[in-house]
């Protein structure tokens, strides 16, 4: 048996879309309900819907890492995430690290390191590197730089953006013994 | 991308009769590929069918001694599993060398295995190509082939199946195990993924109305001698050129088995057994590997761009093999 | 005293904005009922469109319009409204003018819609037929039809030949000849290009764009769309990177501007990362270099020429070969530079332009006329220093750059280096040491900044310059916080507003030095101001006294020899009942005294790398670099800038490379899966080295800008180091395992020690 051809969409002989979706997404601690179509990104709800735009749309095609948010605790790409699936789970975006005026650890070694230069593709590397730390398996600066290659800077920040990650993960460490 | 609807199945066989009859449906799970592809107008499907909710999540001990990695484990959980860690290392090794962490995180195992080709001209509605539009041409073959096959291509298609993960599947003989209308399947590994030929629209042999379920490892992961090494263009966050799945049992000094698969030459991950059982009884030795890569490599074909592959080819294969031999052998 | 920032290495100010997301980008303004523009890009390179079927996509209630030539609403009719201050010469692009296709991707037509997600949609419904013409986009096939631009504004011709470099060079008793070719590259900063117009109604229009150049743009839409200065105000606070990318109106700016003002709406249009490879790019470029030696190394010839590329529609040009003149100490020089028309969008600006090139051929040359000579390529480039610039005949107003060799190759451990290739290795891997030259312009143009200091100590400096992530906002805010001696908390800079003092594009390096110049100007002037309501005070401790006896710092106003005597600035100004001192201040250059002068930027760049020795891959596993750039303003933010431009030099030399498919002349790798800029994994140990240097002849500060000067010169070094690991010399970029796949241990020619 083969694999078919896809044919004519659903919908492009029509001038009308599918009716939307009510959806739930729990952001940064709080509910947050949304009527979406299913062609909606995680990205674009995120960014249009809800004007949470600390998260970087860089090239909506999964080969930036600007959009990194994590979701259920887990670092994915939200520009190929139809917000539609993420009904019921927990995103966090950069906005929802800061503890009123107190930064995020790693927020703060950003700053301390210069770990960024325009700010574009930071969002993204700080939510990446939270989820990397979560994951637990770099252990060296080259497990970083390789666990972190998902995030591309064109500003090139990257040696201090690793030394940024090494102090976080240092008073991680510090903090749990 | 196009305007779709949306469900989400509940069940194996409620998965099965959306798509069943029904062209312009198409399952998603982590998304990283089709919806890539829907954003490049590539893939125009008309319904998607959310899959995730399916019990196809976990990996678990087959009773002839292999492992069952179900279809919507994530290529991460995955690679991290402690069983695949220690029991197919080179699997592990293989998923860990593709996309990003952030798509393992989202990619699924039966995602992996349906990825598309990454070639220019496939990816661009502006040219001409046989697999997304059958008929129209193929613009690669007189075009920028450089990351193209060398291997089993024909004159409608030049591209290459861009996985890592199947590089390493091939070489262990993984079965595919599917499910469709007609019932259950199993599809060795070396029949899962087809040659272009004259159909290059058509990627693999699952049928349009199957869904894959799991993929079986067999018993034997030849943890104590493998490599997978990939070749590319950057350090990280890029397909291979070439990459090489390469597994050995050996005793002693003598391999007494290999596997080789390679990755970044053809349609779909190549496996050549007459070459690797030309290293059966033989010395880890650079020679033999040498013999053995050549073998390998010689029904391959350059294109004006890609001939340099043939020889980083063998290389590759003469490394890995080194590298596989060398491990020391576990306790 | 605390208030002393200059030079200090302070964490950047928009630190905070920028880490917890709270920085927006042109994308960013999510006002009510804005509409959506998506644009639709040509899939031919050259030709008519013969039809525009917009039906499908007008179906839909919410598709609001679909602009293209055939409806697109009047604007300006003559060139002259369309050239922005960067211009070269020529016709600018002007988008949906006509039924003309000029190159692949240009845009055809802007759907409009309710949401993003129809609007692309709906783009994608819009059917678009074309007559194709043939077209030409390979510059290897136009050497027969190169010709001498008219060069733009601030480009050199090539010096007039010096000498007779023909004849020294027939002469000399060692010859190196070499031709070496780079590819078109994109600059791909992170933030796509995007424009948010806020209809505001009575015709004003608020725009939010990303762009180097605020003032720039917004004279431009003034122009095209003929309106009034006032009725535009265009606003970029955050650019999410530029490197010579928005230092030119974007289409999508023109494409927004036309939607908002048809539809009497707030309209957002963001580019797609794909799109991003259809305007603005570095020229392909090829060039030829003959060096002639003597025996000792002493350079007795140099000629350089190179060809770019240019658009059928304006002549960019760039200053590619002057450097090889003025670097080194040659009596016999001849240089060239021609470009070719191709049928791409025009090239411009991309961070060092011209000297990137440039320098990757001639100290690659240099390189490769060390190894024939046997010399040490340290030795070669002290061997031919040159002391003024035989270019002009001037002196330069200061050149460190023999301390940059000396404190670069000692950082990098040159002396340990063995000459011969592929005499160094480790594991599997070639090692390679390689070293280069760079160079850049220390520019200060015309610039003007305003304060406005309150009587609560708060004090607001602005100009219309942008932050295009070089660290605008820090260094400026430390400029006025030390020069009126307050703490850095109480001090703003702004940028990124028309509105503000006239500033020049953020490009050139010369911002620090442009406005930076114009920011202590307008705080020295704000001195004088609250040093008189100082001194006015009833009883003041510094009455009879003048300017030059006090120091401002700490907030305070004190004498230098009696410290103790001091008023406070709040003080001055509350007793002066002074809510509220603006001041204003332009700066230009002491042209006169500048003039006499050469003013560039020095570097010595030391790359090491490793080489798969069967595999070919290769790695860039060290980079020194010391640089001589005038005065450091920011110790944190200057390492910043010079590592990004060796990150961007790594990129070159081994990664970066827009491919045209000749066939459909398109630039076929266009997204970031396919167009590789280097990943963390690429970058290893980069240690940067400043330099002391004194220069008091480039302009006030004694800055000279740091943020292109990294990227000159890496890329030769690198490529020499390939060289010295594995013995193939790579005269293309970027080099990859493919280009060194037949030199292993087996296949290597045997380089044989000179005679």
């Amino acid at each position: 048996m083969k694999d078919g051809t896809e044919k004519e969409a659903l919908g492009e002989a029509s001038s009308s879309l599918p009716t939307a979706t009510r959806i739930t997404l729990r952001i940064n601690a709080a509910q947050k309900q949304m009527d979406v179509l299913p062609w909606t990104t995680l990205l674009d709800a995120l960014r249009d819907y809800l004007d949470l735009t600390g998260t970087k749309k860089g090239c909506d095609h999964g080969q930036c890492g600007a959009c990194t948010v994590l979701v259920d605790g887990k670092r994915i790409i939200s520009c190929l995430t139809l917000a539609i699936m993420k009904d019921g789970s927990d995103v966090t975006t950069v906005e929802g690290l800061a503890n009123g005026d107190g930064l995020h650890p790693i927020q703060q070694a950003f700053i301390d390191h210069d770990a960024f230069q325009c700010g574009y593709c930071t969002p993204g590397q700080i939510c990446s590197a939270i989820g990397m730390i979560n994951e637990g398996r770099a252990k060296t600066a080259d497990d970083i730089r390789e666990l972190m290659s998902g995030n591309i800077c064109r500003c090139g920040a990257y040696p201090n953006i690793v030394a940024a990650i090494q102090q976080a993960m240092q008073a991680d460490r510090g903090r749990a013994a | 991308m196009n305007s779709f609807s949306y469900t989400r199945a509940g069940d194996v066989a409620g998965a099965v009769s959306e798509v069943s009859g029904n062209r312009a449906a198409k399952f998603i799970a982590g998304g990283t590929n089709l919806i890539d592809l829907m954003k490049e107008n590539v893939a125009r499907p008309g319904r998607l069918v959310d899959i995730t909710r399916l019990p196809l999540s976990r990996i678990e001990d087959t009773p002839d001694g292999g492992l069952r990695l179900g279809a919507l484990v994530t290529n991460a959980d995955t690679a991290y599993n402690e069983q695949v860690e220690r029991r197919y290392p080179l699997l592990s090794r293989a998923i860990l060398a593709g996309a990003s962490p952030q798509l393992r995180n989202m990619a699924t195992n039966g995602g992996n295995l349906l990825q598309r080709a990454r070639c220019y001209y496939f990816y661009d509605t502006a040219t001409p190509c046989n697999k997304r539009e059958p008929g129209t041409g193929c613009s690669a073959i007189e075009g920028f082939n450089r990351m193209h096959a060398i291997l089993g291509a024909s004159e409608q298609c030049i591209a290459v199946h861009p996985s890592d993960m199947c590089i390493a599947l091939a070489a262990l003989e993984a079965v595919v195990r599917v499910t469709g209308r007609n019932g259950d399947r199993a599809i060795p590994f070396a029949d899962f993924h087809r040659l272009p030929g004259e159909t290059p629209d058509i990627d693999s042999n699952l049928g349009v109305d199957e869904i894959i379920t799991s993929i079986d490892l067999p018993s034997k992961g030849f943890a104590d001698h493998h490599a997978y090494l990939k070749v590319r263009d950057r350090k990280a966050y890029a397909f291979a050129l070439v990459s090489v799945a390469a597994a050995l049992e050996m005793s002693g000094d003598t391999i007494k088995e290999a596997r080789l698969a390679l990755g970044g030459v053809a349609h779909k991950p190549w496996r050549n057994t007459e070459a690797e059982g030309l290293l059966k009884g033989k010395h880890a030795t650079r020679d033999s590997f040498q013999i053995v890569a050549e073998a390998f490599m010689r029904d391959a074909k350059g294109l004006s761009h890609n001939t340099f592959k043939i020889e980083l080819a063998k290389r590759a294969i003469v490394r890995a093999l080194k590298h596989a031999a060398q491990m020391e052998t576990r306790p | 005293m605390t208030t002393n920032y200059i030079g200090q290495p302070l964490s950047r100010v928009d630190g905070r904005a920028k880490v917890t997301g709270q920085a927006k980008y042109a994308a960013e303004y999510n006002v009510p009922g804005l509409a959506y523009g998506v644009v639709v890009s040509s899939v031919i390179a050259k030709g008519r469109i013969t039809k525009i079927d917009a039906s499908k996509a007008l179906r839909f209630g919410g598709v609001l319009q679909v602009f293209t030539h055939e409806n697109a609403p009047h604007t300006a009719s003559d060139d002259q409204s369309y050239k922005d201050e960067v211009a070269p010469p020529g016709s600018p692009f002007r988008p949906l003018r006509d039924d003309r296709i000029m190159f692949s991707g240009q845009p055809v037509a802007l759907v409009v819609a309710e949401t993003f997600e129809l609007a692309r949609y709906a783009a994608s419904l819009v059917r678009v037929d074309y007559k194709s013409e043939p077209h030409e986009t390979d510059l290897t096939a136009k050497r027969g039809q190169a010709y001498e631009p008219k060069l733009r504004e601030y480009i050199d011709p090539p010096i007039q030949p010096r000498g007779d470099a023909g004849k020294a060079f027939a002469r000399a008793a060692v010859q190196l000849e070499a031709e070496y070719a780079g590819p078109a590259e994109h600059h791909n900063p992170m933030e796509l290009f995007a424009t948010t117009v806020v209809w505001e109604g009575g015709g004003k229009l608020t725009v939010y764009d990303k762009t180097q150049g605020p003032q720039n743009n917004q004279k431009y839409i003034c122009k095209v769309f003929e309106l009034s200065d006032d009725d535009v105000r265009l606003l970029s606070p955050f650019v999410g990177g530029g490197f010579g990318s928005g230092l030119r109106p974007q289409y999508q700016l023109f494409l927004t501007v036309m939607a908002a003002r048809g539809l009497q709406r707030s309209v957002r249009v963001s580019l797609t990362r794909q799109q991003m490879f259809t305007f603005t790019h570095r020229p392909q470029t090829l060039q030829r270099i003959a060096l002639g030696a003597a025996a000792d190394g002493r350079l007795e010839a140099l000629m350089h020429e190179a060809l770019a590329e240019t658009s059928r529609f304006e002549e960019y040009s760039e200053q590619v070969v002057n450097w090889s003149g003025e670097l080194y100490h040659c009596k016999n020089v001849k240089l060239g530079y021609k470009v070719a028309q191709l049928d791409l969008y025009s090239p411009s600006d991309m961070r060092a332009p011209g000297a990137a090139w440039g320098l990757f051929a001639l100290e690659s040359a240099m390189d490769e006329l060390a190894w024939k000579l046997r010399m040490d390529p340290l030795e070669l480039r002290l061997k031919n220093y040159a002391e003024k610039d035989l270019n002009t005949g001037k002196k330069f107003s200061s050149k460190e750059l023999r301390e940059c060799y000396r404190q670069g190759a000692e950082r990098f451990g040159w002396s340990r280096r063995t000459a011969a290739p592929g005499s160094m290795r480790e594991g599997e891997s070639l090692i390679g040491w390689g070293m280069a030259t760079g160079i850049w312009e220390a520019w200060q143009v015309p610039g003007s900044a305003k304060a406005v200091l309150t009587a609560d100590g708060r004090l607001t400096v602005g100009s219309a310059t942008a932050d295009i992530g070089t660290g605008t906002y820090t260094i400026m805010t430390q400029i006025a916080a030390e020069t009126l001696g307050l703490p850095i908390a109480n001090v703003t800079f702004e940028l990124g507003d028309s509105r503000l003092p006239a500033s020049p594009v953020e490009g050139g390096s010369f911002t620090a030095a442009t406005i930076g110049s114009a920011v202590k100007a307008v705080c020295e002037k704000m001195r004088k101001k609250v040093f008189d309501l100082a001194r006015k005070m009833k009883d003041s401790p510094l009455a009879h006294t003048r300017l030059k006896e006090v120091t401002f710092a700490d907030g305070y106003i004190r004498l230098h020899n009696d410290p103790s005597r001091g008023v406070s600035i709040t003080e001055a100004m509350r007793h002066g009942e002074v809510g509220r001192i603006e001041e204003e201040a332009s700066v230009v250059p002491n042209f006169a005294k500048q003039a006499r002068y050469i003013r560039h930027s020095h570097s010595a760049v030391f790359a090491e790398v490793k080489v798969d020795e069967d595999l070919g891959t290769i790695e860039v596993s060290r980079v020194v670099s010391a640089v001589a750039a005038g005065r450091i303003l920011n110790a944190k933010t200057a390492r910043s800038q010079i590592m990004g431009g060796i990150v961007w030099g790594i990129g070159m030399a081994l990664e970066e490379e827009s491919v045209i498919d000749q066939k459909f002349g398109r630039f076929m790798n266009h997204n970031l899966a396919e167009y590789h800029v280097p990943v963390n994994a690429d970058v290893h140990d980069i240690d940067v080295i400043f330099v002391d240097e004194r220069d008091s002849i480039v302009n006030p500060l004694g800055v000279k800008g740091l943020g292109e000067l990294g990227i000159v010169g890496t890329a030769a070094a690198i490529a020499n180091a390939v060289f010295h690991a594995a013995g193939v010399r790579v005269r293309q970029l970027p080099i990859k395992a493919d280009k060194i796949l037949w030199s292993t241990a087996r296949e290597r020619e045997v380089l044989k020690p000179a005679a």
